[in-house]
């Protein structure tokens, strides 16, 4: 404590290199690095779950079933799981970790005296809980290639696939953070909004045989698309209109992302 | 280093910031000085572009705020009033991660650490935990945090609040380092002695606006008399009417105790002698006394 030399080199010569689009990238790496400490748990989440999941209701119940729309349950299960998981790990991380970092942890705040931006932050929050997503996403497709329920080599196209499907509800989801006060308002969030949602977009049971009404008001939202993609590709059901699932899921990472850069940028710059 | 013209900045009904001038020349220690919701920290919060004011100009290192506020932090560090270390990390891997952000590598950060924990005391902590470290120590490591990209201004908003005595000295001698360096300072605080301390000229704000400026011993001389009779006990009332105001040029009754600022002491001591009920402290002026006659002693939570 008592011999100090100067704290660093000479004055003025701060690292200020050229500016690049890149910087939300130290927000993505930030949070790998947080990630990488709870490998074990995390991986267990992703390939545990699923696994038993799958093996527990696709034998339990699909045994008692017959064929849903020309598949087996196990196989119907596995792709509306796929996108289920996807949606789940990505919320969660742009909900309730992205709030703790937000409001509790202050680590935004402490990224944002450093020369970042509110729009390096939210980007990189918002690629970091996509990747979640498809990280979850490509530990189910694993499981299913395991369990023999990928049919051809067009289940590869899911893994980006799974990461636009993660980027959407990551967007979705930064969107609720922004405005969240509390942890409460994602209790809300789920019950009221991803509840209903799964539950008309055929992730467990097909949609085909509920009220049109009700069908359409799934279609409004990505999760239905993205279970189309996924049966289609993944276990071989028949695909349409792929432009259009891409798309809608597209917008709402897009729309979502820009929405909660607005908001949160409100918030932080007061 | 630091230059504000007519800033101004609203909430709602409530105009937080009106019209604030300030200028804090390299090398030097500024102090901002005010009550709670004086403004100083949203002054602060626009220096550094992370609030846009409604009106006024900035510029901090050369550059202007918010224009090019991101450019300017770049040369700047920042120790916050609250705490935002990162808990998920140890001691080494704050330093390090901080400096990511500033666009250093990895290893450009690392061969800083040393230097920084030893600068912070922290030299066998570099793998605690953050959660395992004192009030004082998690300070000493946020000012580290913040001599990563090697600024040429450090800003503090209340740099020793909820600090013992101890690591209070500790943090006065490593700015008292940072300020030998020929870097400049700029902090807010709410404590007087250590604005005396530290500081080369202070400003003291108060309902948005700054009311007083200049150096300390300076605002002293000016703002009051040198000598200061604090009188308490028994019967104060009676002699603060009879002998405490009439003896001293400036003088109030705060809760039990009489503040009377005189030029010659003498007269009004010689009143206290044979009154053993009464007890008295003679002292200098000093910038407390400066400042609770600028702004008044009533609570401003």
């Amino acid at each position: 404590m008592t011999d100090l030399h100067p704290v660093v080199g000479a004055l003025g010569t701060s690292s200020e290199r050229p500016a690049d689009r890149f910087r939300f990238l130290h927000v993505v790496h930030r949070n790998y690095l947080v990630w990488r400490q709870l490998l074990g748990s995390a991986l267990v989440g992703h390939l545990a779950d699923p696994l038993l999941w799958l093996v527990g209701f696709g034998f339990g119940i699909g045994s008692l079933l017959p064929t849903v729309g020309g598949l087996t349950y196990l196989e119907f299960l596995g792709s509306g799981m796929l996108c289920y998981s996807v949606m789940n790990s990505a919320s969660f991380e742009a909900l309730y970790s992205a709030f703790t970092r937000l409001k509790h942890q202050r680590t935004w705040e402490g990224i944002l005296h450093a020369p970042m931006t509110v729009t390096d932050i939210v980007i990189g929050e918002w690629v970091w809980a996509g990747l979640k997503g498809a990280l979850s996403g490509a530990a189910i497709l694993l499981v299913m290639a395991g369990l023999g329920l990928l049919k051809s080599f067009s289940a590869l196209w899911l893994l980006p696939i799974v990461l636009l499907v993660g980027l959407a509800f990551s967007g979705i989801a930064l969107v609720v953070t922004a405005v969240a006060k509390s942890y409460d308002m994602f209790t809300y969030y789920f019950s009221l909004f991803v509840m209903p949602m799964m539950l008309v977009s055929g992730v467990f049971f097909p949609a085909e045989q509920l009220p049109p009404i009700v069908r359409f008001t799934g279609e409004l939202f990505p999760l239905s698309h993205a279970t189309a993609l996924a049966r289609g590709l993944a276990v071989g059901a028949p695909l349409d209109h792929v432009v259009l699932h891409l798309a809608v899921i597209a917008i709402y990472a897009v729309l979502g992302l820009g929405l909660a850069n607005n908001l949160i940028k409100k918030r932080l710059t007061k | 280093m630091l230059k504000v013209a007519g800033l101004r900045k609203r909430y709602g009904d409530l105009e937080v910031v009106r019209g604030v001038n300030l200028q804090v020349a390299s090398g030097t220690c500024f102090g901002l000085l005010g009550p709670n919701g004086a403004g100083k920290t949203t002054t602060l919060r626009c220096c550094l572009g992370l609030t846009t004011p409604d009106s006024g100009s900035i510029e901090l290192a050369g550059l202007p705020v918010p224009a090019q506020a991101r450019e300017a932090r770049a040369r700047v560090g920042v120790v916050p009033q609250f705490d935002n270390l990162d808990p998920d990390f140890t001691v080494a891997e704050n330093l390090i991660m901080y400096g990511r952000y500033f666009g250093l590598s990895r290893r450009e950060c690392e061969a800083q650490v040393e230097r920084l924990l030893v600068f912070a005391g922290l030299t066998d902590k570099a793998k605690a935990p953050i959660e395992t470290l004192s009030g004082g120590m998690k300070r000493r490591l946020t000012l580290a945090r913040a001599m990563i990209n090697d600024p040429q201004i450090l800003f503090m908003d209340e740099p020793t609040t909820g600090l013992d005595p101890q690591a209070r000295h500790l943090v006065w001698d490593r700015l008292k380092t940072l300020l030998t360096e020929g870097r400049t300072l700029i902090l807010t605080t709410h404590f007087m002695d250590e604005a005396q301390r530290l500081c080369d000229r202070v400003a003291i704000m108060d309902q948005g606006v700054i009311i007083a400026e200049g150096a300390p011993h300076e605002l002293i001389d000016r703002e009051i008399e040198p000598a200061v009779i604090e009188v308490y006990g028994d019967g104060i009332d009676s002699w603060f009417e009879t002998a405490g105001k009439r003896y001293s040029e400036r003088s109030e009754l705060a809760g039990d105790t009489a503040f009377c600022y005189c030029h010659d002491p003498g007269p009004l001591l010689r009143t206290l002698e044979g009154l053993s009920e009464l007890r008295s402290l003679r002292r200098s002026a000093n910038l407390e006394d400066v400042f609770l006659k600028l702004t008044g002693r009533d609570l401003r939570d």
